[in-house]
């Protein structure tokens, strides 16, 4: 286990300064995340154009891992269709929880595999990609029930 | 010359007592182990160990029951450590002290058996605003059982819970006021005697969460005067799923059993069951045999201790950790009541509680990160969650030195 494995400078920047911080005004699909362990919430918010993200925002509270993972996805979904966020998901699952999992094409998100390592803090980076999928998978639904990591 | 000896304090001996405790010679990540959270769960002497190796060894079968040596052996063990903690608590009698998980099992047996009887919809529980939810959620649940109403005592900026907010919520309506000794969150000491004096004149039954109390301080249940006392085995160095409550006999007496099943009963027919004589009414089913002996091995321990020496030795070491974390940049301690036990809940500006417990970990540090089962008190103080080192009477200034070390750590890194 090494911490700066964990807290790479790319995790460090994107809690220091998270993209796509903050409120989307008419989001297509609003969902709330809660990981209640340890009280990280975070709300993420989509436009949809057709099958495209056009806009995605988040905001809330949470640790370095959380902010940082979240702040990365919104990067890395915004502008792909709802099928190749998913996919994507499949891969940062992937990254997080298998030690056999590769990093390749992940570009950024690639900070994260890390986190491995570190089996108490898998919670904190999938956080944001669960309230992701939740709003993905039922986005003409508006506010939707908040979505739990328990 | 003797007695010159004689006339100098004694010092309580950390460095021989830390040596009865066998984790705290672990290398974590190539450092020594800086175990700082005790408010969680204490760590278990080698004599509490060894005394559930020797009953699993040597000892075990079911109690009350066989008349073979092994189980009346058993049954001696668990009867003992029974008595060691209604000396240790200084109970009347045995018929007080009942053997459960732990402290929240305690307070939801108070909550089914005492209270959802005598509960009527209008009346009023009075909790404090510094409850674990513990203490909270089984009066919820019986409030909503009953149509009674909970009732919270506020608190202050420096988390205090104050008498005269407390009685001022007394009222005619008020059945139970539950309230924490200590908090967990914080480390505030509540003035529980006093509220305990102040319900019981107005006929309001009381329970006291006793989970970070004992550990901390002497306690008599007579002295205070509570109806009920909770408190948990794991805390105070013994194992855990073992527990204690402890109710006056009176009360306890009135009481119907909280579950039913073998060993609660005299007489079973299908049309009528005679209830046992207490304690063991509210001990249904086969107990944890060996947590109540490791329970009891704990009090044993604690009582061979200089107990004067420990509780003064952690009262330096909040002080001393109060002192230093204070001067470190952009840290906050949270709660600072004038009267606390020996923990320190804090936060660290641009750094969030779960990356600091992280950070600490890789130095062999361990604190607890989170909202402790206490979210109001978070709540309250508009913070997700805070950094807590708890201490307990092995641990040293010089573990606290590498607390602040570490933080520093982490704040270069984060800078």
């Amino acid at each position: 286990m090494e911490l700066n494995d964990l807290y790479r400078d790319v995790i460090l920047d994107h809690n220091r300064r998270p993209r796509n911080f903050g409120m989307l005004d008419a989001a297509d699909a609003t969902v709330e995340g809660f990981n209640p362990m340890c009280g990280d919430r975070l709300t993420v918010r989509l436009k949809m154009a057709g099958e495209a993200i056009a806009d995605i925002r988040f905001e809330g509270q949470g640790c370095a891992i959380s902010t940082a993972s979240a702040s990365l996805m919104t990067e890395a979904v915004k502008g792909r269709t709802r099928g190749e966020a998913l996919d994507l998901f499949d891969r940062v699952h992937q990254l997080l929880t298998d030690d056999a999992a590769s990093s390749d094409e992940l570009g950024k998100l690639a900070a994260l595999s890390g986190v491995r390592e570190f089996p108490a803090r898998v919670k904190c980076a999938s956080l944001c990609w669960h309230t992701l999928v939740t709003a993905l998978k039922s986005p003409d639904a508006g506010a939707l029930p908040a979505v739990s990591t328990e | 010359m003797k007695n010159m000896a004689l006339a100098v304090e004694p010092r309580f001996d950390v460095d021989s007592v830390r040596r009865d405790f066998p984790v705290l010679a672990r290398i974590i990540n190539g450092k020594p182990l800086v175990y700082l959270d005790n408010g969680a769960s204490g760590q278990r002497p080698n004599f509490v160990i060894d005394a559930v190796d020797d009953y699993e060894r040597h000892h075990h079968a079911n109690i009350h029951r066989g008349v073979h040596t092994l189980s009346q052996e058993a049954t001696e063990l668990y009867e003992a450590a029974r008595d060691r903690v209604v000396r240790f608590v200084n109970a009347r009698s045995r018929h007080e002290i009942i053997f459960v998980r732990g402290t929240t099992e305690a307070i939801n047996l108070v909550a089914q058996s005492y209270a959802r009887p005598v509960l009527k919809s209008g009346d009023e529980v009075l909790i404090s605003y510094l409850e674990h939810h513990a203490n909270i959620v089984p009066w919820q649940l019986v409030c909503e059982q009953t149509g009674a109403k909970l009732v919270v005592v506020p608190m202050d900026e420096h988390g205090e819970v104050h008498f005269d907010a407390a009685i001022a919520l007394m009222n005619e309506r008020t059945r139970v006021f539950a309230c924490t000794h200590v908090s967990n969150a914080l480390g505030t000491v509540l003035p529980v005697k006093r509220l305990i004096a102040a319900a019981k004149s107005r006929g309001i039954v009381t329970l006291i969460d006793g989970a970070q109390a004992v550990p901390h301080m002497p306690v008599d249940v007579q002295d205070l005067g509570c109806d009920f006392y909770a408190f948990s085995g794991h805390k105070l160095f013994g194992p855990t799923g073992i527990g204690i409550l402890y109710g006056v006999e009176s009360l306890l007496e009135r009481m119907p059993p909280w579950q039913g099943g073998g060993d609660m009963i005299l007489a079973v027919t299908f049309a009528k069951t005679t209830y046992n004589a207490l304690p063991y009414k509210f001990e249904a089913g086969t107990p944890n045999i060996s947590g109540a002996i490791g329970l009891g091995a704990a009090v044993a321990y604690l009582e061979g201790l200089d107990l004067r020496g420990a509780h003064a030795h952690e009262h330096a070491l909040l002080d001393y950790a109060t002192a230093s974390l204070g001067k470190i940049e952009d840290l906050r301690i949270v709660g600072t009541a004038k009267d606390k036990a020996s923990l320190v809940s804090f936060v660290v500006k641009g750094i969030h509680p779960h990356d600091l417990g992280t950070i600490l970990d890789e130095d062999a540090i361990a604190i607890r990160t989170g909202h402790h089962c206490a979210m109001p008190v978070m709540d309250f103080f508009k913070l997700p969650a805070t950094a807590r080192a708890s201490f307990s009477f092995y641990n040293t200034f010089g573990e606290i030195d590498r607390l602040c070390a570490a933080v520093q750590r982490a704040r270069s890194m984060f800078a």
